[in-house]
């Protein structure tokens, strides 16, 4: 009883850690899909828009609605960054051998979280992010054989993270599925040289695929930051790197394997915490990585591409 | 001029350099601030000699680079602390990252590009949360203290690192320029230009590049068991992906293929680092950029896999006299 309800705690724990790896790993495995890049600072977005959110908080003070004002501020203004990435550091390299783009977008990542450390009123330490007061709701109780009570219980700020999770994820599918722009998206993927000839705008179609993967790495920024309340620069570098992994796990390309990748590593990382060792749950999460990557290199959902002499 | 001239020349060369440079350290004619600077650039060269063998002559990018030299430095470390001799401390040393290295060596076969240079990455960050999860070990996250030097008499312990660290770059220099123009190194480089037509060609893809991996991260640890002595205090911290990447900057900068671009990119970035402190906190924000600038204007790095050798300056100066007779 008291083990199953452990298990159960960690795996509300887990689908929520995971809901935001699902957010951030969409970003990456749409940008890989594209591009043929991995977009390593994609995880400082999530920085970014943490910190746009923190200051405007700071200002306006918290509840619900600046919460909200919040996200949708920082889901504008860091799109702005997400696209200049794009425009002036990779969209130069397109052409270029991959090893050169890769290097710039490792050298993009190290610069964002640097100039955040260096800007005076950033700096290195670390700021306690807002959250709202929230209560907890008891999913499940009962007493154990001492008489002590064990609960399962699900925070508001998680049942946050799954709504806002959802809703996200849902246009996201929705604009891929549904909308020109959508469908000139998959074609890209699918044919960069052929959706050009079609008349595609594939330069447009690259920024669009940049610009809303970063604001969904905002959103997850902001719930990250809600649910771990403590920001700094570095703080993008895990949650990116494990996202990454959560793509490459899903299949990278695939938009339904990205979800898949982020709550699968959400669970293994909150159930290594809870019964393994908390810190050894980021040597879990690349250990899964290189067995994916051994036995399946194409990932769950991926589809294996042959390389063609 | 002969093959065997050169080598002599070249011996000569590196012999003077010795001798002078430990009568400069050991009579203290050299401040310690200087010198120190001249075996920290020679340890990176090290380090970042090893990398350009794996990422710019075999074409596989890796990430994880400072794992390798992690596992050099913390089993050095361990063993010296147990009053083992450093250079019995450094045969195990050698043989963990080697086999640490052949491991990562055998995904290669398999993966490609981004995704092996995710997984050495991967790898990386596995052995770095390995040093911080045993504690009893490797002193955990606070770090692993009072590690010997060489020998506990200053003056001795300098004169004996300087010698050691160079003394194990020139091996290094000599061993990776040699395989290099070896029908192996030849072979490694066929890989990096394009795997199919090399293997049509009978190039034995698995023993190249499991090879290459393997001695790379045989190199990697032997500037990490440098470190243990030179710095007498290691921090997992100083092993994980950022470090890493301070190394793929070198041999951005340097030139990938490039040994001689390395070294200088190694010690040039090394005493850059210095000379910039006036900067402040500005200073981490000039090396991405310059990752960044390198790439969009010269990918091809400072040398662009040309080489300095000694016929470099020579030829020059022949070139350079006769222009003069006949002016």
């Amino acid at each position: 009883m008291t083990l199953l309800a452990q298990v159960l705690q960690q795996v509300v724990n887990g689908l929520a850690l995971g809901s935001i790896y699902a957010l951030i790993s969409l970003g990456y495995t749409m940008v890989y899909g594209i591009v043929r890049l991995i977009n390593f600072a994609h995880g400082d977005l999530l920085t970014i828009g943490a910190f746009i959110a923190y200051f405007f908080i700071l200002a306006v003070g918290i509840n619900p609605i600046t919460l909200t004002l919040a996200m949708v501020l920082a889901m504008v203004i860091t799109p702005l960054f997400g696209y200049s990435l794009e425009r002036f550091a990779y969209r130069p390299l397109r052409e270029a051998p991959r090893i050169n783009s890769l290097i710039t977008a490792i050298g993009a990542s190290i610069l964002i979280e640097n100039g955040l450390r260096v800007i005076p009123f950033i700096g290195t330490e670390f700021r306690r992010f807002p959250t709202l007061t929230l209560n907890q709701w008891v999913l499940m109780q009962n007493l154990d054989e001492h008489g002590q009570i064990i609960k399962v219980t699900v925070s508001q700020t998680q049942l946050l993270v799954f709504a806002v999770a959802a809703l996200l994820m849902l246009v996201l599918v929705l604009i891929v599925d549904k909308t020109k722009t959508g469908k000139a998206m998959r074609a890209t993927s699918y044919d960069m040289k052929a959706a050009a000839l079609m008349g595609i705008n594939v330069n447009r179609i690259v920024s669009i695929t940049f610009i809303i993967g970063s604001a969904l790495a905002a959103a997850a920024g902001i719930l990250f930051a809600s649910s771990y309340p403590q920001i700094e620069p570095y703080m993008g570098i895990m949650p990116g790197l494990k996202a990454f992994v959560a793509a490459v796990l899903g299949g990278i390309g695939s938009i339904p394997g990205a979800m898949l990748g982020g709550l699968i590593l959400g669970l293994a990382e909150t159930l290594t915490k809870g019964f393994i060792s908390s810190q050894l749950s980021d040597a879990v999460v690349f250990l899964i990585l290189i067995i994916i990557l051994m036995v399946r290199p194409s990932g769950l959902l991926g589809q294996t591409i042959k390389e063609k002499v | 001029m002969k093959t065997s001239q050169k080598f002599f020349l070249l011996f000569g060369l590196v012999f003077a350099f010795l001798v002078v440079f430990s009568i400069l350290v050991y009579f203290r004619i050299l401040d310690r601030y200087f010198s120190r600077l001249l075996l920290w650039g020679a340890i990176q060269s090290i380090i970042a000699i090893s990398l350009n063998l794996i990422t710019g002559f075999t074409g596989q990018l890796s990430l994880g680079q400072a794992g390798f030299v992690g596992l050099g430095a913390y089993t050095t470390a361990i063993l010296t602390t147990q009053g083992w001799p450093f250079l019995f401390a450094l045969l195990p040393s050698l043989a963990i990252a080697g086999l640490a290295g052949f491991l990562v060596g055998w995904p290669s076969l398999r993966l490609r590009g981004d995704y092996l240079a995710i997984m050495t990455l991967g790898f990386g960050e596995i052995i770095r949360s390995l040093i911080i999860n045993l504690p009893d070990l490797t002193g955990g996250a606070s770090g692993f203290k009072d590690i010997p030097g060489f020998h506990p008499d200053g003056d001795l312990n300098r004169l004996f690192l300087f010698l050691g660290i160079f003394i194990s770059f020139f091996l290094v220099l000599f061993l990776v320029v040699n395989l290099i123009r070896s029908s192996y190194g030849r072979a490694i480089i066929s890989v990096r230009e394009d795997e199919i037509a090399a293997r049509s060609m009978g190039v034995d893809i698995q023993l190249v590049k499991i090879g290459a991996f393997t001695l790379s991260a045989l190199i990697a640890g032997w500037g990490g068991a440098l470190q243990a002595p030179f710095l007498n205090y290691l921090a997992p911290s100083s092993y994980d992906f950022l470090k890493s990447v301070d190394f793929v900057v070198i041999i951005v900068l340097g030139g990938m293929g490039s040994i001689t671009g390395t070294i200088l990119a190694a010690f040039g970035l090394t005493y850059l680092q210095e000379w910039l402190r006036f900067l402040g906190d500005y200073r981490m924000v000039i090396y991405p950029l310059l990752m960044i600038l390198m790439m969009l204007f010269r990918p091809q790095g400072l040398m662009g896999g040309r080489e300095w050798t000694l016929e470099t300056f020579i030829r020059k100066k022949i070139s350079d006299s006769k222009v003069g007779n006949h002016g």
